[in-house]
């Protein structure tokens, strides 16, 4: 009797690939769940068509979810491990991600002539076709769960839903995944439906047993699980994250949170989660379009809320003018840009850094304001909490920059208790200024004005947006006048940078060049960094959080490096930005603009060319 | 009747008002500092929003809270400040611009939701702050410096969107006439949910007149019938015309001729949830029939703000939670030791 070989791997890619009506997002999404659940580190990646339903088995409609687990998860990972395709159209869309050494699991049951025409193959081989050479495991989805099915007086079509779920028990096997915590998570999704529910885990058992029963024909993996801190963890995606991170600075500022919003892929699940959220007080408004959603937080952020609006590209587009009524009223309001493919609609459903030149001067006129960028899906909370308390503290517009790679994407995160993050103090009129005072008195040092809420005795003014005069709060029209209120509100967002962290530098401290990126590109970088230097190619790395106004000593670090290689997915927005404050420093750029993520090896790799190493 | 607490001037600012002598929004912003002291919600307890164009200038002129904020965006901004504060009671001043073309999409929204503000058209058929361009309320062919050879387009009946969009209060008024404008503005306020007031205004320098054929001294008795809930929709200088029902239609009639008498006439019923005969009345345009001012429809529904409200406490009585990390540890977690 043969034995099971047991890999033991600190991480793991496994890539879940299908029609986009097969539900290998909610085959990944379990798996991942399930792998925290266990104490794994996990890192996700859903690569989804943006036609909801394309013609069934087209290499357009191909759904993808990769998911990394194990320890010192940072990305997805570049390439998978375990590539399972569903049909034709899923492997050849879908091949170029595997490993060499990998597994590929396909459904053979849709592997039949008309499947592979669909798919636009020539032959009716499939993968030699594709010249696959790597262990195909054949597997009969279908008609194993039709037969898990066959008593169970379901109709066909609600059995071939359930060929999702025989993967993710094969896939669970595979990866000595606990049966049980995946029988969960299907209880809560099926909380409703009883009948599929039980027809879920009917299938689920028979996928897992079926791995089983070929065990010896598969090398499985076992995954090594190291959490560093102890504490409460979930998983949490950046989207949720980004909607929690609000809720926390709400309770850390003690002003009622307010989104006003309207539907944008890949933003619309922060809508949603903080529309959830009225068991928390949130008041979260769909309104009837961008432009009031921008509006509607500006009206509630007069009104005293802590004001928030979500979107993506083109949502920020037609914000733009609201953006700028909040920068010249100096209201707070928090604007979240989950960045994707661009221009115009573009890629709705994947990830780009392309509207940071649009975050940060998309406006007409001087229209200076704080713009910021998670790095990670966990990030993605501390972020939002940034975005808002600098937006009340400083009585400014803040735009956080998020992108679909990490608003979608999940990693495991320890749930914190509110006094790990500081109080927002929010800038009411002080009792001592109330006496003749103007709506455009600002405190000195910071430059910040004050917050008068409506419903206050004593305070009524009026802002706008015309200029108004810098000691009496009138309509000016003075040229002068127009001069000194567009520099103070430049300074007003310059100062912010006294009041956030010092940037800081990892990787080899002794390199003379220095790996920079910005927002969620960190994981990769920060990995490709680490590759570098274990390859013997010293190399520091830094990675953008605060992006206007820049942390303080962004000057010195600039300034310390032979050379700096700025890496971001647009062609080379940071760079320029960068190289015209920091004119002396010699930049090189790795610019990809594909909606896709860096993969480390090809940062690795055009790193190597640039210092022709 | 109520002692007022609350006079006019509580509610003028120190503001040196801007608007062209003989401009008809001087005449409706003394209606409203009137129709606010009759409110009686305080100052600060009050907030007016405005967009972009003449009659938006006229949050500066109220000593409340205020945001002139910008190009027909004013029902989406207003819309936020009551849904923070639903304690404020939240004005909003548009023109027939700034409300029906630029903002006209924010303007059937926020009518549909019945958020609970005032909405005050002024209608003067022009762009004004630029300088004479046909506006969406401008009639067909008329000719201005953008339509050179007249309009070839149809105007909004700013009353048909209203009720088009499921409004639940429509009142009318013309800018001269100052007790009609205060008395609409406060049964406006008065209602909840969201109120619409369109004021026929005069604009002196780029569609002066355009209201005339109606709203002059010689005409306006035989042109126009103020409506008012419970009473007899009666006009004309001896107030001797009524309408009656025609069919389904609205006709109008002398007592005493052709047998109609005063039984005849219809009574007004702001109140009726349906709009059909509302909607007749706030379409006569003061030909056949006489245009109608006063409060049209005034009906009672639940008020976007109210609802949103009570959604949230109902929730949280259900499955509240104090802090975010009660509701998270509520949810899927694991704990490393």
């Amino acid at each position: 009797m043969e034995t099971t070989d047991i890999k033991v791997l600190d991480k793991v890619v496994v890539r879940f690939s299908g029609d986009s009506g097969d539900g290998m997002q909610l085959a990944g999404n379990i798996f991942t769940n399930v792998s925290a659940g266990v104490g794994n580190q996990v890192s996700t990646f859903p690569d989804y068509p943006a036609e909801i339903r394309a013609p069934q088995g087209s290499l357009s409609g191909v759904s993808g979810f990769q998911v990394s687990v194990g320890m010192d998860v940072h990305t997805p990972g570049d390439k998978c491990d375990v590539l399972i395709a569903m049909n034709p159209a899923a492997l050849k869309q879908n091949v170029k991600f595997l490993k060499q050494g990998g597994v590929i699991i396909v459904d053979i049951d849709s592997f039949k002539e008309a499947d592979l025409k669909k798919a636009l193959f020539q032959t009716n081989e499939p993968f030699k076709e594709l010249g696959i050479t790597a262990q195909v495991v054949e597997v009969p989805v279908t008609s194993m769960t039709k037969a898990a099915l066959a008593d169970k007086g379901l109709d066909n079509k609600s059995v071939l839903k359930c060929r999702n779920i025989f993967a993710l028990g094969l896939v669970c096997w595979l990866f000595d995944r606990p049966i049980e915590a995946a029988i969960h998570h299907l209880q809560s999704k099926f909380a409703k439906k009883p009948t599929i529910f039980e027809a879920n885990r009917e299938v689920l058992q028979a996928g897992y047993n079926y791995g089983h029963n070929i065990h010896a024909s598969v090398s499985t993996y076992r995954i090594e699980t190291k959490n560093p801190r102890k504490g409460v963890y979930t998983d949490i995606n950046g989207n949720t994250a980004t909607a929690w991170g609000l809720i926390m600075a709400s309770e850390r500022s003690g002003r009622p949170l307010f989104l006003g919003s309207y539907p944008i892929t890949p933003a619309t699940d922060i809508l949603h989660e903080l529309a959830k959220r009225k068991d928390l007080g949130v008041t979260a408004v769909q309104m009837e379009d961008e432009i009031a959603g921008v509006c509607s937080a500006i009206g509630a952020s007069f009104a005293g809320d802590l004001a928030v609006t979500s979107t993506s590209g083109p949502g920020l587009a037609l914000k733009g003018e609201g953006i700028g009524l909040a920068v010249i009223a100096e209201l707070p309001l928090v604007i979240i840009d989950v960045m994707r493919g661009g221009p115009s609609t573009g890629m709705p459903t994947k990830t780009e850094q392309t509207d940071l030149m649009q975050a940060l001067y998309g406006r007409n006129g001087e229209s200076p304001l704080c713009v910021l960028a998670a790095t990670t899906p966990t990030n993605c909370f501390d972020m939002a909490f940034e975005a808002a308390r600098i937006a009340i503290e400083h009585m400014t517009p803040v735009i956080l920059l998020t992108d679909a790679f990490i608003g979608n994407g999940s990693s495991a995160w320890r749930v914190p208790e509110a006094d790990e993050y500081p109080e927002i103090h929010p800038r009411f009129v002080p009792e001592s200024l109330r006496e003749g005072w103007k709506p455009y008195k600002r405190d000195e040092k910071s430059l910040v004005r004050y917050w008068a809420l409506p419903g206050t005795e004593g305070l009524m003014h009026r802002v706008g947006g015309l200029e108004k005069d810098s000691e009496t709060g009138a309509i000016s029209t003075d040229p002068a006048n127009h001069e000194k209120m567009v520099a103070l509100r430049r300074e007003k967002v310059a100062r912010i940078a006294d009041d956030i962290p010092r940037q800081e530098v990892l990787g080899d401290k002794d390199a003379d060049t220095l790996l920079l990126g910005w927002g969620g590109t960190y994981g990769h970088l920060r990995t490709a960094t680490g590759e570098l230097n274990a390859a013997g190619i010293p190399m520091a790395f830094t990675q953008l959080a605060y992006i206007n106004p820049l942390p303080r000593n962004m000057g010195e670090i600039m300034s310390r490096y032979k050379r700096v290689i700025v890496a971001e997915l647009n062609s080379g927005m940071c760079a320029e930005y960068l190289q015209a404050r920091f004119p002396a420093t010699h930049i090189d750029r790795i610019n990809k603009v594909q909606g896709q993520p860096f993969q480390v090896s090809e940062i690795v790799d055009k790193v190597r060319e640039i210092l022709g190493k | 009747m109520e002692e007022l607490i609350y006079t006019p001037a509580h509610f003028k600012s120190d503001q040196s008002v801007r608007w062209c002598p003989g401009c008809g929004d001087h005449a409706i912003l003394n209606s409203l500092h009137k129709a606010m002291a009759a409110v009686g919600v305080a100052p600060h307890q009050t907030a007016v929003i405005s967009g972009i164009g003449c009659s938006s200038r006229l949050p500066y002129y109220m000593n409340t809270y205020g945001m002139h904020t910008i190009h027909g965006r004013a029902a989406a901004i207003a819309t936020g400040v009551k849904l923070a504060n639903p304690g404020l009671t939240v004005w909003q001043v548009s023109g027939d611009g700034d409300g029906l073309a630029i903002g006209g999409n924010h303007f059937i929204h926020a009518i549909r939701r019945n958020i609970d503000i005032n909405m005050l058209i002024f209608n003067n058929k022009i762009y004004g702050l630029t300088k004479g361009q046909y506006s969406p309320t401008s009639d067909r062919g008329t000719v201005t410096k953008s339509s050179p050879y007249g309009t070839v387009e149809d105007p909004f009946i700013p009353a048909e969107l209203v009720f088009g969009a499921r409004g639940n209060f429509f009142a009318r008024s013309i800018d001269v006439e100052l007790e009609t404008t205060r008395e609409v503005m406060v049964a406006a306020a008065s209602h909840k949910g969201t109120s619409v007031v369109e004021i026929l205004q005069n604009c002196v320098i780029f569609s002066n007149g355009v209201h005339s054929r109606i709203t002059d001294k010689e005409v306006r008795a035989d042109r126009t019938i103020h409506l008012r809930h419970g009473e007899k929709m009666l006009y004309g200088k001896d107030m001797n015309k009524g309408l009656v029902r025609d069919g389904f239609y609205i006709k109008a009639v002398e007592l005493g001729k052709d047998g109609y008498t005063i039984d005849d006439v219809l009574v007004h019923d702001a109140k009726i949830p349906s709009n059909f005969l509302h909607q007749q009345l706030a379409m006569m345009d003061g030909e056949t029939l006489p245009l109608a001012v006063g409060v049209i429809r005034d009906v009672d529904s639940i008020t976007y703000n109210d609802a949103v409200g009570q959604q949230i406490e109902e929730v949280r009585a259900k499955k509240g939670f104090n802090s975010l990390r009660e509701m998270i540890l509520a949810g899927d977690t694991w704990t490393v030791e």
